[in-house]
Parts: C-alpha cells; sequence; structure tokens
C-alpha cells in the first residue's frame, strides 16, 4: 500500500497553466458544439461530443435576428451543466471580465471569449491569467493567437465565418497561421524579433512557436463547418479538433448529423470511410456564402 | 528488437503518450516506433497499448464502433502491457457508474467519472506512487479526474490515493491512472506501466547486434 503520510494534500494547486492547457489537450480530435437548450445537450453527448457549447442562439440566428449578442442565461447554462457528463463551455463577449466571472461561478469548464457575441470593449481582451477557468479565443492569423495566448488563453480556434455554414474562412484562417508558423521556423533570431515586432506579438512567443513548430496551446477550427467532410477538411489542415456551430442544429437531422461529423472527425484520412459517413444525411443547414457577405456583416474583424 | 507501441487514438491527448512512451523507451535503451490506433487491424501488432485521455463518452463509442474493443481485450489477454489515463481507465474499468459509458472491463475496479469536481477544480499535485524507479513524489495532474472505487475482492493493487481514495491501480499488466501522466516530462509511470511490470509481457532486447 501507498504510505499515504508522503503524499501532502496541502501541495494542490489549481488553475495552473498545465491545468488548463491540460483540459484543452484532452479535447483533441473531438468534436464540440453548439447547443442552446438541455434537449441539444442531450443529443450532443450521445452523438460522441467531446464537449458542448452552451449559448442562447446558434451563430446562424444571431445573424438573422441582428441586435446585441450577450452571453446566455446562467439558469440555461446551469440546466445544461446538469444534464451531460461532459465539459460545459459558455461564451462571453469580448472584453466582459463579469460575463466570464458569472460563467466561471456557475461551473462551466471553459470560456470562450468570442466574437460571435457583441464585443463588450474596443480596445482589451479579458485578462484571462485572473481565472481559474481555462479560455479559448478565436483567431485570424499569428499575431492573433500569440496576443490571446499572452493574455493567457489555452486554446485557440479559427474564427472563420460564424454562422454562415461556409468553411471558407476557417480553411483562409487556419492556412494563414500554419503558413506563418513555417515561415518562421526559416529564419533566424534576429528575423523572428522583427517579425514579432510585425505581428505585434510577444517575441518570446515568437521564438516558442518557431522552436516547437507548432503553437504552443490546442488549435481547433470553428467557424462555418456544416457537414462531415468540411470537419474531415478542417483535419486535412492539421486542426487539432473541430468546434461546429449552426452546422448540426441548423440541419434537417440533428442526431444524424452529429454523429457523421464526430465520425468523420476520427476518420478524416479515409475516403471510403467518410463517403459511407456522408450518405443520407438530409439537408445540410443552408448558409451563407462568405464572398457574398457585406463586410459589416462579419464577425471576424472583432477582437483583433 | 524494436518493439511497437500503439495509442489508441480515437480521441484525446494522443501525441503527449507518444511522447511520453518515446521518452520511456529512450531511457532504456529501446527502440519504439509508435503507431496510432483509429481503426482496427492495428492492434495485434502493438507489443504495448496506451489508452489516453479525453472524453470517456467519445472514446468509447468510438472503440466499439471502430471495432477496436475486442482488439484492446485480446492485446491484455495476451499479457501484453496497457496504460490507460484518465478516460482510458474509465474506459478500462468494470463499472463507470454511468451507462453512457460502455466500459472494457480490463480491471476488476469501478471509477467514479469527474470525482474531484468540475475543470475549475481540476489540480496538479505531487503523489507518492508505489512502484516507481525511485521515491520522488510524481508529479500528478488531475484534469475532471475520476476515482476509483471497489477495488476490494477485485486483483487490483493500489498503487496511489489521493485524499483516501485510488487514483493508480495495477492489476496484472494493466496500470490505470485517474491523473495524466503524458502531461509532464517524467516518463517514471510509462516506464512503470511497459517496462518495469513484472506480469506483463514484452519482447526483450536481443544481445546479438
Amino acid at each position: 500500500m501507498t504510505d499515504e503520510t508522503e503524499t501532502d494534500l496541502e501541495e494542490l494547486r489549481r488553475g495552473t497553466d498545465l491545468v488548463k492547457r491540460g483540459f484543452a489537450q484532452m479535447q483533441k480530435g473531438g468534436v464540440i458544439m453548439d447547443v442552446v437548450n438541455k434537449e441539444q445537450a442531450r443529443i450532443a453527448e450521445d452523438a460522441g461530443a467531446v464537449a458542448v457549447m452552451a449559448l442562447e442562439a446558434v451563430p446562424a440566428d444571431i445573424r438573422k435576428r441582428g441586435g446585441v449578442a450577450r452571453m446566455a442565461d446562467p439558469a440555461d447554462v446551469e440546466e445544461i451543466v446538469s444534464e451531460v457528463s461532459i465539459p460545459v463551455m459558455g461564451k462571453s463577449r469580448i472584453g466582459h471580465t463579469k460575463e466570464a466571472q458569472i460563467l466561471e461561478a456557475v461551473g462551466v469548464d471553459m470560456i470562450d471569449e468570442s466574437e460571435v457575441l457583441t464585443p463588450a470593449d474596443d480596445a482589451y481582451h479579458i485578462d484571462k491569467r485572473d481565472f481559474t477557468a481555462p479560455f479559448v479565443c478565436g483567431a485570424r492569423n499569428l499575431g492573433e493567437v500569440l496576443r490571446r495566448i499572452d493574455e493567457g488563453a489555452a486554446m485557440i480556434r479559427t474564427k472563420g465565418e460564424a454562422g454562415t455554414g461556409d468553411v471558407n474562412q476557417a480553411v483562409h484562417h487556419q492556412r494563414t497561421i500554419k503558413g506563418a508558423i513555417r515561415e518562421l521556423e526559416g529564419m533566424k533570431h534576429e528575423e523572428r524579433e522583427a517579425y514579432a515586432r510585425e505581428i505585434e506579438a510577444p517575441a518570446e512567443l515568437v521564438h516558442e512557436t518557431a522552436e516547437m513548430g507548432r503553437l504552443p496551446v490546442v488549435n481547433f477550427a470553428a467557424g462555418g463547418i456544416a457537414t462531415p467532410a468540411d470537419a474531415a477538411l478542417m483535419m486535412h489542415h492539421e486542426c487539432d479538433g473541430i468546434f461546429v456551430g449552426s452546422g448540426i442544429f441548423g440541419a434537417e437531422n440533428p442526431p444524424a448529423m452529429a454523429e457523421a461529423i464526430v465520425e468523420a472527425t476520427n476518420n478524416w484520412d479515409d475516403p471510403e470511410r467518410l463517403a459511407e459517413i456522408s450518405k443520407n444525411l438530409g439537408k445540410g443547414m443552408k448558409g451563407d456564402a462568405n464572398a457574398d457577405l457585406p463586410e459589416e456583416e462579419k464577425m471576424q474583424g472583432r477582437g483583433v | 528488437m524494436s518493439l511497437t507501441a500503439g495509442v489508441v487514438a480515437v480521441q484525446g491527448d494522443v501525441a503527449e503518450h507518444a511522447a511520453a512512451i518515446e521518452r520511456a523507451a529512450a531511457a532504456r535503451g529501446r527502440e519504439v516506433t509508435v503507431r496510432e490506433i483509429r481503426e482496427s487491424g492495428l492492434v495485434p501488432d502493438c507489443d504495448l497499448l496506451a489508452m489516453p485521455g479525453g472524453e470517456s463518452t467519445t472514446i468509447s463509442r468510438l472503440v466499439h464502433s471502430e471495432g477496436i474493443a475486442p482488439e484492446i481485450r485480446a492485446h491484455v489477454e495476451a499479457g501484453k502491457p496497457l496504460l490507460a489515463t484518465c478516460a482510458g481507465l474509465i474506459v478500462a474499468s468494470s463499472d463507470p457508474n454511468d451507462d453512457r459509458v460502455e466500459e472494457l472491463g480490463l480491471l476488476d475496479v469501478g471509477v467514479e467519472r469527474n470525482a474531484f469536481g468540475r475543470q475549475r477544480d481540476s489540480f496538479e499535485a505531487p503523489l507518492a506512487v508505489d512502484g516507481l524507479a525511485d521515491d520522488d513524489p510524481y508529479p500528478a495532474v488531475f484534469i475532471r479526474a475520476p476515482a476509483i472505487d471497489n477495488v476490494d475482492g477485485g486483483d487490483a493493487a493500489v498503487l496511489a490515493s489521493w485524499d483516501g481514495r485510488p487514483v493508480a491501480v495495477k492489476q496484472g499488466p494493466v496500470v490505470g491512472t485517474a491523473f495524466h501522466p503524458e502531461l509532464t516530462p517524467d516518463s517514471r509511470i510509462h516506464g512503470l506501466a511497459f517496462f518495469e511490470n513484472e506480469a506483463a509481457t514484452v519482447p526483450v532486447l536481443e544481445d546479438a547486434q
């Protein structure tokens, strides 16, 4: 038997970088699904989601409805938290420290400081280091990625263009981030320093990324993923996992679509399996092509 | 001879386990090739196997639907070593106390999922673990971790406890931990599971060059 006197319970530490980033690492290879109530949360868990994102309305509906988009009602978030055994994430507005604290208080496992909601602060993001709960943030390029990590984000996702059902911008952001890392790897020390100034990122994180040849935190795809093939495409572009927003509950048959996206994320490199998985799922979400979207309706420019 | 290691890769922190296996092997002068297991047909070629952390509902669903589950059982029945961490431990147990998880029954233990709370309660701490290469506490990382229950009457030996609840067990060729040895550079748990477990069979290093 273990001599328990050797283990000192007082030495426990919560909310460290290791514990926050570790949580994100456990989500890898998985699909995180947007849900607006406990019934949807149950469908997501049964389909094999690794986590659910609790929000008031899916991005496609936020887009249609217009007005100010805010954190979900904490009572609804709590209901989802007690419905499922998988982690529950919640969205706060960019820079809205109080929404984030409220979400932490009701027990969400990760906070998404999200451009899908109306930003509360034009200049600053939340100081995420003050929290015990880990954060995920969206990014379009390496500068945004490293600024968010510097603020304490434990996970990064592409911004894509949420609520459109068009994967185009998620691909663009992932290619931009990966391309920048490849470029960095070929640079000398002083060139990386100059590059850090150019992209307005901390030099320390630029060097760390260059030496690791990847981001120091987990990097998921989000924004416009609507089909199993879209999820597989983002895994092909070396994302660590997938967020699906409106793509599941905006589809004709949500349980089938949810399950298919989970299986496609695991089998992204097997075209024959993908063909089987993609059959007879009913209609996907209708969506809006990114190219047709007026500049002022894009969410991705929020919070850089 | 060079070893083949498999990491069940349907979901979870697979790359971290692969790196930890490589570190543990290198420290013992062994060569190892790590394969990611996403489909059936690969486990039978593996000398050792890891089931990573992740979400137990997702992992159990996919190891069954992909046909990997019976191969993992056969691996353990053949006496080959398996390390199952956190969600992997839940899937390897005999009773996850949750009908959302379909267990493999490789360890005679029950588990309580999320026994130490939600993510805000997750923690790291030095932990005394029996059977390691030295007596230094192990830097254990617990993330929405399970606790092990009902070890009484079974064949599982408790290697470590936190706050009176078992968090690491060993039974024959299987080692299960509620924490994440793959998240720290300390490869002693992987060493214990794969190279210093007398109840497990691993092909030996041949002297002939």
